[in-house]
């Protein structure tokens, strides 16, 4: 609960910093606009957390994102699929993708990193390869289909939640719940402290490890539909590049560990909120959007610091009430 | 008598909050062999740290040739002329022999290494401890009982007046003991000070010119040459006669709990083991490392998977093809490395202790709260685990209390059979005397207990039959009243069991 208050701070920190350098941060268009982005990359960050928390790491799912979000306009607008079949595929694709690193990763014991990479390098590449490199878009057409993340939800006047919200929610829930009242959660949870363990424990851990990587790619293919909804069309050069690395970085701040065993949700969702403000900050204040990368890697870096010096004090302090606690017995 | 080499005075030591040394007091001379016995947990390690400048002490003093010291570093001790060989070897095993003698310290030109001077001083080194190999060797391909002699190549490179031996033989064959115990006998004559750790009584009587005892972080006693035999060493060890510090009781045992037949592993494939275990006996199983009962009972397990054989449990055959099959059929397994197999270090008692029985107690897949406050109200006083509370996380219980928690979240899953691996290993005599208790009272609800020991008198003072591996192979079976510890060290290096021999 510590972590989350100091990334909170930070948060609101830069809220507050951002609000008072720019008239147009709390306007309801830029809120609005935040928070969609947010919900997006929230969903992609809440994916790579499973994965994140067994040990592990996701680095294709920016692919993902865009061989999803280029898929979808592309079978609907140049192959003329049906809706339903178009969604169900891309689904699939992407729940497939996860199960394939997952048996990867868990089979034939191939390093996470090594086959997500793998996974970065391919996916883009299929995608560019059935698009040939052209943009895909859905023009004027699929305007029902596209509300899912381009329309609100009237919340206050003057004021709607955009619709990705909703997904965010949902998924946040269910992810929360899942992590920390079901039995799997624990295993997960288990599972990233101390994989030998857990196997010595009789926990499937093989299955839960396949499920996170489902989990990632499930989300990050998710992600890529509601990505592509909102801005209305896909360059496959481009599409979704980077997303893993601001996911990855989301999870992080928000109190994941890369050594695993450690996360929370509410954490993740904060830690994306965060990344969201951070551009959002840089786009309205600074005139130079170039130096985008350098910022927000400082911040995610002054994060991690704090929070690895915050912790150790609190170790050095639980050392020493233990001390005292045996010397009196 | 000389002043000592090394001295050290009144030595304290904690960690986190678990006092491992408790003023400690020792000498050693030049050309003398000091053994240093004690059980585990008692403190050797530590204070073999502390000699050797790995640790510092909390309080205390150490002097070298009468003279107060502060040994603050390896590099320090080094050059005071005092080497450690560690229980766990230190080498790096992708380099050769040469480059492990002269780590660190190589022997340069310009800042190139001088490969001919490595290749000639560690030639020397080698010879003296009569280990003929290359120096170009690659770690790697040695034997661990080589890579001990390389060690002490190491060590005597760098001319140790005092050479410290965390328990050198441990590992060792018995030709590579003869080797090493004759090595020692010239470093004394050489007027070099050994400090010497040994769990082997028998090693211990053999060489030592004085014993030093340590129990519970505290001296215990100590013996000269005419007073070492192995029930006064005992007896400082333990701080009281066998008979009382094991709480055995012989029960009268049921039906058939676990029947092992034609089981073979992979790290003995060429060899077939069969046994059975009744429900309510204690069966300890004996052999020197590299026997494979570790890897017996991890096939049982289902950690690794059996290449043949058939396991039952009360009559049902199980394919434990995973350890979650096996703990279906009734099987427990309390891993011989806690830390590493055993124990969710940064997580809770609590969630420690649930780990195993989430599953039976879930609720359509939802965690059951209420069962796992119950369960922490049953085990944490029947186990008498000393924790601040349920959600201490139990890296930093002591080794007792840890073993303790992995016992007891075994226990939670109501076991028909109960495989134990060095259940006692790193754990202080009180946390011992309580497993003991535990694996007694569970012996008399009927569970079949099987457990592996390297502690030959656990062996002896727990166990109703004895099995005894060696070398893959069941070479023997004693019962209560055939056990000593020479049928057993006979049957585990090899020999015949004399009751055998005449019926065949």
């Amino acid at each position: 609960m510590k972590k989350i208050f100091g990334i909170l701070g930070l948060l609101i920190a830069v809220c507050l910093v951002t609000a008072s350098l720019s008239d147009s941060f709390l306007s309801a268009y830029n809120v609005e606009n935040v928070l969609r982005r947010s919900a997006l990359f929230g969903i992609l960050s809440i994916g790579v957390a499973f994965v994140i928390i067994t040990g592990g790491i996701d680095l294709s799912l920016g692919s993902v994102v865009c061989l999803v979000g280029c898929a979808l306009p592309w079978l609907l607008t140049v192959q003329h699929w049906p809706m339903p079949l178009a969604l169900l595929t891309v689904a699939a694709v992407s729940l497939g993708i996860g199960l394939f690193h997952g048996l990867l990763v868990t089979k034939l014991r191939i390093q996470p990193f090594i086959v997500t990479l793998c996974g970065l390098l391919l996916y883009r590449g299929i995608a560019r390869g059935f698009t040939a490199d052209q943009t895909v878009g859905f023009g004027n057409e699929f305007k029902s289909l596209r509300l899912l993340a381009t329309g609100k939800v009237p919340f206050l006047p003057g004021f709607d939640l955009p619709a990705p919200l909703l997904f965010l929610a949902v998924v946040a829930i269910v992810a929360a719940v899942f992590l920390n009242r079901t039995i799997f959660g624990r295993y997960l949870l288990a599972l990233g402290r101390n994989p030998q363990a857990a196997t010595y424990s009789g926990i499937p851990t093989q299955k839960m490890t396949i499920l996170a990587y489902v989990v990632s790619s499930g989300l990050a293919g998710l992600g890529g539909v509601l990505f592509v909804l909102d801005v209305n069309s896909a360059q496959p050069v481009d599409f979704g590049s980077f997303y893993e690395l601001y996911a990855i970085a989301a999870a992080v701040l928000g109190g994941c560990s890369l050594r695993g065993g450690e996360g929370s949700i509410v954490g993740v969702l904060v830690g994306a909120a965060l990344m969201q403000v951070l551009r959002n900050m840089i786009t309205l204040v600074t005139t130079r959007n170039n130096v985008e990368f350098a910022i927000i890697g400082a911040v995610i870096l002054l994060g991690v610091v704090a929070d690895e010096l915050t912790r150790r004090v609190a170790a050095n302090r639980r050392a020493a009430q233990a001390l005292q606690g045996a010397t009196a017995v | 008598m000389s002043s000592p080499l090394l001295e050290a005075r009144d030595i304290c030591k904690s960690f986190a909050g678990v006092r491992a040394l408790k003023g400690v007091s020792l000498a050693v001379h030049p050309g003398e062999v000091l053994a240093v016995i004690g059980e585990n947990g008692a403190g050797k390690s530590t204070l073999m740290k502390i000699l050797a400048g790995v640790q510092a002490p909390d309080t205390g003093d150490l002097l070298v040739d009468g003279a107060s010291r502060s040994i603050r570093s390896v590099q320090e001790a080094l050059s005071l002329g005092i080497a450690l060989i560690h229980q766990e070897l230190n080498l790096a095993e992708t380099l050769d022999v040469g480059a492990n003698i002269f780590l660190g310290r190589e022997p340069h030109r310009w800042g190139w290494i001088d490969a001919g001077r490595v290749s000639r001083e560690a030639r020397a080194v080698l010879g003296q401890v009569g280990l003929l190999v290359d120096p170009s060797t690659l770690v790697s391909t040695l034997t661990i009982g080589q890579q001990q002699l390389v060690e002490i190549a190491k060590a005597l490179s760098i001319r140790a007046r005092v050479l410290i031996m965390d328990e050198p033989t441990s590992s060792l064959s018995d030709h590579e003991t003869q080797v090493l115990l004759r090595l020692i006998r010239e470093l004394r004559a050489q007027g070099v000070g050994i400090i010497y750790i040994s769990h082997r009584l028998g090693e211990v009587h053999g060489i030592a010119d004085r014993v030093e005892v340590l129990r519970d972080g505290e001296n215990a006693g100590h013996l000269s040459r005419e007073e070492i035999s192995h029930a006064a060493m005992v007896k400082l060890m333990v701080g009281r006669e066998l008979s009382q510090f094991y709480p055995h009781k012989t029960h009268p045992s049921g039906e058939v709990a676990l029947e092992v037949r034609e089981l073979r592993t992979a790290a003995h494939p060429a060899h077939a083991v069969s046994f059975e275990i009744r429900a309510g006996e204690v069966v300890g199983m004996a052999g020197l490392v590299g026997a494979g009962r570790s890897e017996l009972l991890q096939a049982l397990f289902g950690v690794v998977p059996a290449l043949a054989g058939t396991v039952r449990v009360a009559g049902v055959p199980v394919a434990a093809a995973s350890p979650r099959e096996a703990m279906a059929a009734g099987l427990a397994l309390v891993p011989e490395d806690r830390k590493h197999d055993g124990l969710f270090l940064e997580m809770g008692v609590r969630e420690n202790l649930s780990i195993a029985t989430l599953h039976r107690d879930q609720r359509a897949g939802f965690l059951n709260r209420v069962k796992e406050r119950e369960l922490c109200g049953e085990m944490i006083p029947a186990m008498r685990i000393k924790t601040p509370s349920t959600e201490q996380p139990v890296q930093f219980l002591s080794g007792g209390n840890q073993q303790k928690v992995v016992i007891g979240k075994w226990l939670a899953t109501r076991p028909r059979v109960f495989l134990l691996d060095e259940p006692t290993r790193g754990v202080d005599i009180g946390a011992k005397q309580e497993i003991y208790r535990l694996m007694e009272e569970l012996a008399a609800k009927g569970v079949a207990v099987l457990f592996v020991s390297s502690d030959l008198e656990e062996i002896l003072g727990m166990s109703d039959r004895v099995l005894v591996l060696h070398e893959g192979r069941l070479n023997g079976e004693l019962s209560r009243s055939e056990l000593s510890e020479e049928a057993v060290m006979r049957l585990a290096t090899g020999g015949h069991h004399s009751t055998t021999l005449a019926a065949s």
